[in-house]
């Protein structure tokens, strides 16, 4: 489904991702972990085509297209969802009206026609009951006055309205409580199928309790290095991340 | 000495007038057109040196030759084929300044009075005599004072006491600019009587491409208890000229809810001054405009609180995009007597381009202490995170940027209490911000 080979980026001049090699299959779950700055957020957002990224070398082939060719819009209609880290407030703008408008815009995309009102209100009502989001919530601003939570689960829901092939959660567990983090998870594994992968960008373990990973991969430098399963969140929980990043320190000093 | 030529046009124009007046050369009305035409040209046609008009200059107005008594046969097939003409309500309409029955449907009732200015001076000179011309600044405007000169058209509307008119009141003004630059002058009095409601909707629209310079003032007299909501709509063509002053003297416990709606026009210069001459009065002043090409929009309000208790709202939007620029001054006086003043005045602005430009100036004056009164402006361009979030949802960019530009103008289109031009106007400006 997606093959990242030897992926460059940078933000201006400072190199942030310097060779990601990663390849995802239908139906897995990836766990990226890593410390902070070490380009865990990069990767999602440059995946998701955000502009302030600039792609200095490697190849993302996603269903067999060339992904970095693709504008971020393009990308979402092939089946990318990227979750925010920090979803944006957009005053005026509803979320009913956001998710029309995207979702006919992908539609169109793929030549479809566009949902009708009632059409759309009916898959709205559906999706909003299983990822248990108020529908009083959806039509107001979209994330406007949304508390760290709620924001979350509108993210959630907007995948699920968007039923997207790769999911892409970007540090989804970050400023939640227990409870809200729970219901985050739920509305992720009900999304859950044969065909559909996720990535889960975290910085902890806790999430990965609740969203039980295929794979986990330790990012570190702009590197994946170390790869392994589910135990290897367990071992980082319990140790840390230092030991990783002397491990690679030396292996990167003695390559030199 | 700049406007030599224009200035010589009024004279000529003003002469003109004089000539055909037929022995009523001595009527007080003439007497006060005399004195305004001297104001006039002591004053002149302001430049960019007077610094209420620092940053609109009309100086390109002195290379017209214009024509005051132009010539029309625009007609009703016309009327219909502009935007807003399926409005419903009462509507007097004005070609080229001269009134069109035939465009009009005035529905005159016991209540409701909906005349031409001559058939107001006949039908009710004691309106006239104790309203009209009485609330108009023209010691300092050198253009309002040319306008009590040469105007010898416009509406007047009274709304009696104790009524509540539903259905809108339109005025028309159509520029028929086909083959002819055209020059008018229209001075309008409404006057909604104590415990009454209306509202009214003033339309400007322009016919072919040729240059309009309209001069307007419109008198609103809000009686006590009163409520009256008053639209301004332009949709000029991009060589038009437009210079309106809405002067609103508001009694006891009155409302004015006010909507200043700019969707095109080449220069547009709008001034809406409201006097709050009693206590516990409200008034809400909204304004939109999204110029594009070269198109220049000015508004400047004034907010005269003058007694206690009293309460001012004002938020103008702007989408500036192009080449186009905005003004914005919102001047706000509370005289020592205004104690337990509110007012509140917002402007906020979107540039999607790196030519367009805004100038935006609040000017507060407060000589009263116990008052709550703020203001704040601010300009910049449309977040590129929300783009970035629309487009990582499938939205190309084109249509997220729209699609925030439509929410950020509904704010005021929002306030709009006739739905029907609600409507109207949401898919103009949809169109407009494509």
């Amino acid at each position: 489904m997606l093959k990242i080979s030897n992926l460059q980026a940078r933000v201006e001049s400072k190199e942030i991702l310097r060779g990601i090699n990663l390849e995802i299959k239908p139906g897995e779950i990836h766990a990226i972990m890593g410390p902070n700055g070490s380009g865990k957020s990069t990767l999602a957002s440059v995946l998701a085509g955000r502009e302030d990224y600039e792609v200095t070398g490697g190849t993302v082939e996603f269903n067999g297209k060339d992904l970095l060719e693709l504008a971020p819009e393009e990308r979402a209609a092939e089946g990318i969802f990227l979750a925010f880290q920090y979803p944006v407030e957009i005053p005026g703008v509803t979320t009913i009206n956001f998710l029309k408008t995207a979702i006919n815009q992908i539609r169109k995309y793929h030549e479809k026609e566009p949902l009708d009102a009632a059409q759309f209100l009916k898959l709205m009502k559906e999706k909003a009951k299983s990822v248990k989001i108020d529908d009083q919530l959806l039509r107001r601003s979209l994330n406007e006055g949304f508390s760290g939570g709620e924001k979350k689960r509108n993210e959630i829901f907007q995948m699920a309205m968007l039923e997207p092939s790769l999911g892409i959660l970007d540090e989804t567990d970050s400023g939640l409580d227990i409870d809200a983090l729970k219901i985050v998870a739920d509305g992720v594994n009900q999304l859950r199928s044969s065909d559909r992968s996720f990535i889960v960008v975290t910085h902890y373990q806790r999430l990965l309790d609740y969203i039980v990973p295929d794979f986990v991969h330790v990012l570190y430098k702009g590197r994946i290095v170390k790869s392994g399963t589910k135990e290897l969140a367990l071992e980082l929980e319990e140790k840390g991340y230092d030991w990783i990043k002397s491990e690679a320190d030396a292996l990167e000093a003695s390559m030199v | 000495m700049s406007f030599q030529n224009i200035q010589a046009q009024f004279e000529a124009e003003f002469e003109n007038i004089q000539k055909k007046l037929n022995g009523q050369s001595g009527s007080d009305f003439n007497t006060i057109r005399k004195e305004s035409f001297v104001k006039f040209k002591q004053l002149g046609i302001p430049t960019v040196k007077h610094e209420d008009w620092k940053y609109s200059n009309l100086k390109n107005l002195d290379k017209i030759q214009f024509s005051f008594n132009a010539k029309s046969n625009f007609s009703k097939s016309d009327l219909d084929a502009l935007p807003f003409s399926s409005l419903e309500g009462i509507s007097i309409c004005f070609v080229n300044g001269v009134f069109s029955e035939q465009l009009s449907q005035l529905g005159n009732t016991p209540k409701i009075k909906v005349l031409t200015l001559e058939a107001a001076i006949e039908q009710i000179p004691n309106v006239i005599e104790k309203h009209y011309g009485s609330y108009i600044e023209t010691e300092k405007e050198g253009l309002s004072a040319l306008n009590n000169a040469l105007s010898n058209s416009g509406s007047v509307i009274v709304i009696d006491e104790n009524y509540v008119l539903e259905s809108p009141i339109i005025i028309r003004y159509i520029s028929d600019v086909k083959t002819a630059d055209i020059a008018v002058n229209i001075h309008n009095l409404i006057v909604v009587g104590k415990h009454s409601e209306a509202k009214i909707v003033e339309i400007f629209q322009t016919e072919g491409e040729k240059t309009a310079f309209s001069n307007l003032v419109t008198e609103i007299f809000v009686d006590k208890d009163a409520i009256a909501h008053y639209y301004k709509i332009q949709d000029e063509n991009d060589q038009s000229y437009h210079v309106g002053t809405t002067q609103v003297n508001q009694e006891d416990k009155s409302y004015f809810y006010s909507a200043t709606i700019t969707l095109n026009g080449g220069f547009v210069r709008n001034n809406l001054n409201l006097v709050l001459n009693g206590q516990y009065i409200d008034n809400h002043m909204y304004g939109l405009y999204i110029p594009n090409g070269k198109q220049h929009v000015d508004n400047h309000t004034l907010v005269d609180h003058k007694m206690p208790n009293c309460e001012s709202n004002e938020l103008y939007k702007g989408v500036l995009m192009d080449s186009s620029n905005g003004v914005f001054n919102g001047k706000i006086f509370v005289r020592e007597d205004a104690q337990k003043t509110n007012a509140y005045q917002n402007c906020r602005n979107v540039i999607t381009s790196d030519t367009a430009s805004m100038n935006s100036k609040p000017q507060l004056e407060i000589w009263a202490d116990d008052v709550k009164c703020s203001h704040g402006t601010t300009t910049g361009k449309l977040n590129d995170d929300a783009i970035f979030y629309m487009q990582s949802r499938g939205i190309p960019k084109p249509e997220a940027i729209r699609l925030q530009l439509v929410a950020f103008a509904e704010d005021v289109v929002s306030q709009i209490k006739i739905e029907e031009l609600r409507e109207m106007l949401d898919s103009m400006i949809e169109n407009k911000l494509k």
